[in-house]
């Protein structure tokens, strides 16, 4: 039966590899272009292999008990049910090798969630169903929302394709635009319920609540659009707010800042 | 009513009939078969949500459903299978399995009994007829968080009713288990000569009676906070949406392990019956749940890694939480080394059991690596997740559950179930199950979060696969039911009261005639005797 199961699992693993060649999906945590989602990504293989590891003992173990335990194998079983001394090792063990995980988990913890010493701040407010983002050293506030191609494809009965809009569902109006190398503090709140503000390449997440502020912080190594996603049920039109950042030059940023300046002067008069 | 009652009072061998039977029954074996029914039904009821779900997930762009009746499906999904499909199953097994494990003629309080099991049809009723409401049912998600919930329409005083009466239920229950426990033990069934199923729902018990008030209490105040102006989780009136949170999963967190506590006392029975020895460290094996059972009640914040705790609050949570695997640890080690030069079978139960150990211990690696804070920021609220709890929750609970449905289905009915059925049952079973459930974990870990009726074209593959699965493992189920209804009907062979080779000396319900005798199942057994024997 167990030969049974790992040919059925083969045959699985071969087919997803099989799929592999022609689709751009991913398998894992992506390596962005902050220390934090490093540390995360970092972390997070580590704590894989250690489960990798004890998952070849344990597995082992009950594979190697059912190949060579089996009745017609082992038909006379042994009468033992006790011994102290294993009891102990197998619960010391897992003490030091949760010491394992634990130290590097609070130093990368403590690190991460230190949001002192920022050069920049940006407010993020969260609505349903769009973002709100606020330069307060700028003076330059806007809402970020669905784009209008992700929005038609997205209705039900739409006539156009999911497949046919660039970036479905992952684009917005006016993305967020932030500058590289600075170490910028996100503030992050909410006007109604609770949103979770998240781009996966940044590594961490953080909730919008009501009458919260919650901070979280990034310093953005390499130019490029990296997008996200709302991450706490927030009703309805939960899964189309999302968030786009664009990571730009200091230049860039400071000739972004000027346009949008002049722009919201316009719309002022 | 009252001239039924009496009616099977008075034959002592034979129920009543009609189906006034099962209304007015106070026989803890009728309990258990309406509790088991019950749980069938509404696991149909569940799994067809989740269908819902999974097919509107098969593509992006929306196809089947608007969004918010796909939030509603998310809602009632969870509600429904966690409170409707697999509590009351394994109040089920408590029903028909503790008294003859201890050696009681019924339970003690048979009449609370019959009233703690008619709660449930009234409340999933009520549960389920907001979907017909003005704004439909709720579609905050299980979690019921405010300020979201309080958009609801018409359905949340109906949910918050219901979410009432199935704590009462529970709360009814638990306290029964905990007076049979404690009461009618027969002479010689010590504490720690009582079987392992028995000792792990006395432990869910008391978690039961400890965190359905505080339920009861947080969804009151939702209901104050919606219809009488209090502001208990809303900023504006000086409140705070987190404490509800806390509330919540202060319930929540040891309502995962009442799930799986009687799962791991159905596997602590399975495993040492098929591998032909005793259980492995017995002793360690309740201690090690009630340690379980106790640090259940102080890791609930690891449900909330980002919501902005304080990071020392943070590093608490994860240190408790991490502490958690070392007594789970300890179980898994303790069955490895039961089945350790064992002689093993693998009729359906026992596939059952090494199902659930296969899949309880994947989610137990997941959860170690959400247990880390860092990790966790990545991880929280997304499909990483969902892959998670399905894995201990299906994988450990509901296997669980079928082991313990072909372990002790011919005790019930006197007849062998169709174990080439059941075999393919478990294989359609396991088969589905990692197909939808294991590609959840990429989903997760590329960045897909959860509770979404759509979304980017990077996820499309592996949700496609996840759907396949969804529909392989849910039709499997009409298997099971096509196999218990055989067995209840009498095709089949008879069994004789051992059923499995040597399962005398791993209980003693295996002393008892197969079926049991409906009323006095100890009538004409040396009880002592019988417990000697063990």
């Amino acid at each position: 039966m167990s030969l049974h199961l790992i040919r059925l699992l083969l045959a699985v693993v071969l087919s997803l590899q099989a799929l592999a060649a022609q689709a751009d999906y991913r398998l894992n945590i992506p390596v962005g272009p902050t220390e934090t989602s490093r540390a995360i990504y970092d972390f997070h293989m580590y704590a894989i292999w250690v489960c990798v590891a004890i998952g070849i003992v344990v597995f082992g173990v009950m594979f190697y008990s059912i190949i060579h335990f089996r009745k017609s194998k082992h038909p006379v079983p042994a009468g033992f049910h006790e011994n102290t001394v294993l009891e102990i090792v197998w619960t010391v063990i897992p003490v030091l090798i949760l010491v394992g995980l634990a130290v590097p988990a609070t130093k990368a913890l403590i690190r991460i969630e230190d949001t002192s010493g920022a050069e920049m701040t940006i407010k993020v407010t969260a609505y349903q169903w769009k973002w709100h983002y606020e330069y307060p050293e700028e003076g330059i506030q806007f809402f970020s929302s669905l784009d209008e191609a992700s929005d038609r494809a997205r209705q039900l009965g739409s006539d156009l394709a999911p497949e046919k809009v660039a970036n479905y569902l992952l684009e917005v109006d006016h993305p967020l635009v932030v500058p590289i190398n600075k170490r910028i503090r996100f503030l992050i709140t909410s006007a109604d319920v609770i949103h979770a503000w998240w781009v996966p390449a940044f590594g961490w997440k953080k909730d919008a609540i009501p009458g919260y502020v919650n901070a979280g912080w990034v310093t953005i190594e390499k130019p490029g659009i990296y997008r996200g996603q709302c991450t706490e049920l927030c009703g309805r039109d939960h899964a189309y707010m999302p968030i786009v950042v664009k990571a730009v030059t200091e230049e860039e940023y400071k000739s972004w800042v000027a346009q949008w300046k002049q722009r919201q002067e316009t719309l002022e008069e | 009513m009252a001239t039924v009652a009496e009616h099977g009072e008075h034959h002592e061998s034979s129920p009543p009939k009609g189906w006034l039977r099962w209304v007015t029954t106070t026989n803890h074996k009728d309990i258990g078969t309406l509790y088991l029914t019950f749980a069938l039904i509404m696991f149909f009821v569940g799994g067809a949500m989740a269908l819902v779900i999974r097919a509107e997930l098969y593509k992006p762009g929306l196809q089947l459903v608007d969004p918010h009746f796909f939030n509603q499906m998310v809602t009632l999904h969870a509600l429904i299978m966690v409170f409707g499909a697999v509590m009351p199953a394994f109040a089920g097994f408590a029903n028909w399995m503790i008294p003859p494990m201890i050696g009681a003629p019924d339970m003690a309080l048979p009449r609370l009994n019959n009233w703690s099991f008619w709660l449930l049809p009234f409340a999933a009723l009520l549960l389920s007829s907001t979907l017909f409401m003005d704004g439909g049912a709720v579609a905050a998600g299980w979690t019921l968080y405010p300020p979201l919930v309080l958009q609801t329409g018409n359905a949340l005083p109906f949910t918050i009713f219901s979410v009432h009466l199935l704590g009462l239920s529970s709360i009814l229950a638990s306290i029964n288990i905990i007076v049979t426990i404690f009461n009618l033990r027969a002479p010689g069934m010590t504490m720690m000569k009582m079987p392992m199923f028995c000792w792990t729902w006395l432990i869910t018990a008391f978690l039961l009676i400890m965190v359905m008030p505080v339920l009861a209490g947080a969804v009151t105040m939702l209901l104050t906070d919606k219809y009488f102006q209090t502001s208990f989780f809303n900023p504006a009136g000086g409140g705070d949406p987190v404490l509800f949170q806390h509330l919540f999963w202060f319930f929540g967190h040891p309502e995962v392990y009442i799930i799986i506590l009687p799962a791991f006392g159905i596997i602590s029975h399975v495993i040492p019956t098929f591998a032909r020895k005793p259980l492995f460290g017995k002793n360690s094996m309740v201690y090690a749940t009630a340690v379980i059972g106790f640090l259940s009640f102080i890791v609930w914040s690891h449900h909330q890694y980002t919501v902005g705790m304080p990071v020392p609050a943070e590093l608490y949570f994860m240190y408790s939480t991490m502490l958690i695997a070392v007594p789970t640890g300890v179980k898994v080690f303790n069955w490895l080394a039961t089945m350790w030069k064992g002689s093993l079978t693998f009729e359906t139960p026992m596939l059952n059991a090494l199902g659930f150990l296969i899949l309880f211990v994947i989610g137990g690696f997941t959860g170690i690596m959400m247990s880390q804070v860092p990790a966790d920021l990545y991880y929280h609220d997304n499909y990483f997740i969902v892959a998670h709890f399905h894995y201990t929750l299906v994988g450990g609970g509901v296997f669980a559950i079928f082991a313990g449905i072909y372990y002790w289905l011919p005790k019930w009915t006197g007849i062998m179930y169709d174990e080439r059925l059941g075999k393919l049952h478990f294989w359609l079973s396991f088969l589905g199950f990692n197909v939808l459930f294991f590609p959840q974990h990429f989903l997760g870990l590329a960045g897909m979060p959860r509770r979404i009726p759509d979304y980017a074209l990077q996820f499309t593959e592996f949700n496609q696969i996840s759907t396949v699965g969804a529909f392989i493992f849910g039709f499997a189920q009409l298997l099971l039911v096509y196999v218990v209804y055989q067995a209840i009907r009498g095709v089949g062979e008879r069994v004789n009261s051992e059923v499995w080779e040597g399962a005398k000396s791993h209980g003693l319900e295996w002393n008892l005639p197969s079926p049991m005798p409906y009323h006095h199942s100890f009538e004409g057994i040396d009880i002592q005797k019988a417990i000697a024997c063990e």
